[in-house]
């Protein structure tokens, strides 16, 4: 119907805008958008699936090298954090870019309880994208079973 | 793609299976551009395929210098057969990667002989001075900040558009009146900047990432493919450090190595800077004007 596909797209445009202005999202996310195209109508999802694949592999890297008993290889958890930041940059995962800055940082000042904390706040991040992003699929499922289009959000 | 490390390269729908040890080239269309691009973080390697693609290049994706140089044929003294198929472009390559840098394939790569010409891009996400000039004066082409965007890799294309843009070519209309004689032949034409269609996509373009939901209506949602459980996929890793993904994930079996065709239908017709084939333009070029100038000399005495 068309006022459900209306309301939808309606509900998807604020849903997306609020994640741009809660800083989950920046405008390397709307880079990635742009190269999705009819050829390839799920190339977002796949970098992003790609994205968490590689948030579960390197969480668990520092995890592991801060779970040493003896002396932690800050390097180690710093090649991992580099890593992390890298991918995060390319998805546009503005939050996790961020606290990976923070984390490296840690790492370099060798500030064992820091990283901790951070690597905490690093797993709750990249969750709580995941969870706000799948909602953002549903949304897109859900516009187009309702016979809308779905919208392009222009984030200024 | 190339999720389980190696070389990814799709050749329009097909995959090829070929072991790390022999790794071969189709015969490549040259009038396509080749990029060679090298990144351990298998994010970047996707997105930096696509844009390359979007681009209407075709792209060879590795995950290591030491597979780059494998690629190339650099590894071993001895030349590789398959050496003449090889074309690449253009050389697009992260700094900081685990083993050999950017900065040390850079340096190999401008060390070889075969190879030396072609223009190596670094990309790294940390804006760093030192690095940058370094990068430079080893005969880096440029030097590009991560994330890549759209925009720089169309202006990487444009490098790429030294090459002679051939136009009707033979089919000059004889001018009436007498013209000049020219003893040398001329200068190419100037290059143009590439028109680049943004919608690469006229045919249906090949896999560039599991899974095969570009070919044909998707087997996996966007949402089916994201929700993959968390808890599998830590024991399913495997131990390729480098740009592996875990099984669990929707994604299927995939060959090491394939190439990907961009198909570029819409695009002018390049020359190749090929020695060769300048060669060629050139003589076609005499052979034109010498035309002309009997043409006119005969004209001239009737």
């Amino acid at each position: 119907m068309d006022s459900l596909a209306a309301q939808l797209q309606m509900q998807y445009r604020n849903y997306i805008l609020s994640l741009y202005q809660q800083g989950f999202l920046d405008d390397q996310f709307t880079e990635l958008k742009s190269l999705q195209d009819d050829g390839s109508p799920d190339f977002v999802a796949e970098v992003l699936s790609l994205f968490f694949d590689d948030c579960v592999k390197l969480v668990g890297n520092m995890a592991r090298a801060l779970d040493q008993t003896g002396t932690v290889d800050f390097s180690q958890v710093g090649a991992s954090v580099h890593q992390l930041k890298d991918s995060s940059s390319s998805v546009g995962a503005k939050r996790v870019k961020g606290l990976c800055i923070t984390f490296k940082e840690l790492c370099e000042a060798k500030n064992y309880e820091g990283c901790v904390r951070c690597l905490q706040q690093v797993d709750i991040e990249y969750k709580t994208l995941k969870a706000k992003l799948l909602d953002m699929f549903m949304f897109e499922k859900q516009i187009v079973q309702a016979g809308g289009i779905i919208p392009q959000v222009d984030i200024n | 793609m190339a999720r389980d490390g190696g070389v990814s390269c799709l050749r329009s729908s097909e995959t090829m299976s070929v072991g790390i040890g022999k790794m071969e080239s189709p015969p490549l269309d040259l009038d396509e551009v080749h990029v060679l691009a090298v990144d351990d973080s298998l994010v970047d390697r996707i997105v930096i395929e696509r844009l390359l693609r979007i681009t209407s290049c075709k792209v060879t994706a590795v995950d290591s210098g030491w597979r780059a140089l494998e690629f190339l044929g650099l590894d071993n003294e001895k030349a590789s057969a398959e050496l003449d198929r090889l074309k690449v472009d253009l050389i697009i390559t992260d700094y900081c990667m685990p083993g050999m840098t950017g900065y040390e394939l850079l340096k190999k790569i401008k060390e070889s002989s075969s190879f030396r010409q072609v223009p190596v891009v670094i990309m790294s996400s940390e804006n760093v001075l030192t690095r940058i000039d370094r990068c430079l004066e080893e005969g880096a082409e440029d030097f590009l900040l991560k994330p890549v965007k759209l925009a720089d890799v169309k202006r990487l294309r444009s490098y790429l558009t030294r090459d002679v843009k051939l136009p009707n070519g033979n089919k000059r209309k004889l001018p009436e009146d007498s013209i000049p004689v020219h003893t040398s032949p001329p200068p190419p034409p100037p290059p143009s900047p590439l028109t680049v269609s943004p919608d690469s996509s006229d045919s249906s373009p090949p896999l560039t990432v599991s899974p095969e939901s570009s070919d044909s209506s998707p087997t996996l949602s966007p949402v089916e493919i994201f929700s993959s459980p968390l808890s599998s996929l830590l024991d399913d890793e495997d131990d390729d450090v480098l740009s592996s993904s875990p099984e669990s994930s929707p994604m299927p079996e995939e060959s090491p190595v394939r190439r990907q065709k961009m198909g570029s239908p819409g695009l002018s017709y390049y020359i190749k800077l090929g020695s060769s084939k300048l060669l060629i333009n050139m003589i076609a070029t005499c052979v034109n004007k010498f035309f002309k100038i009997t043409t006119c000399v005969y004209l001239s005495h009737n």
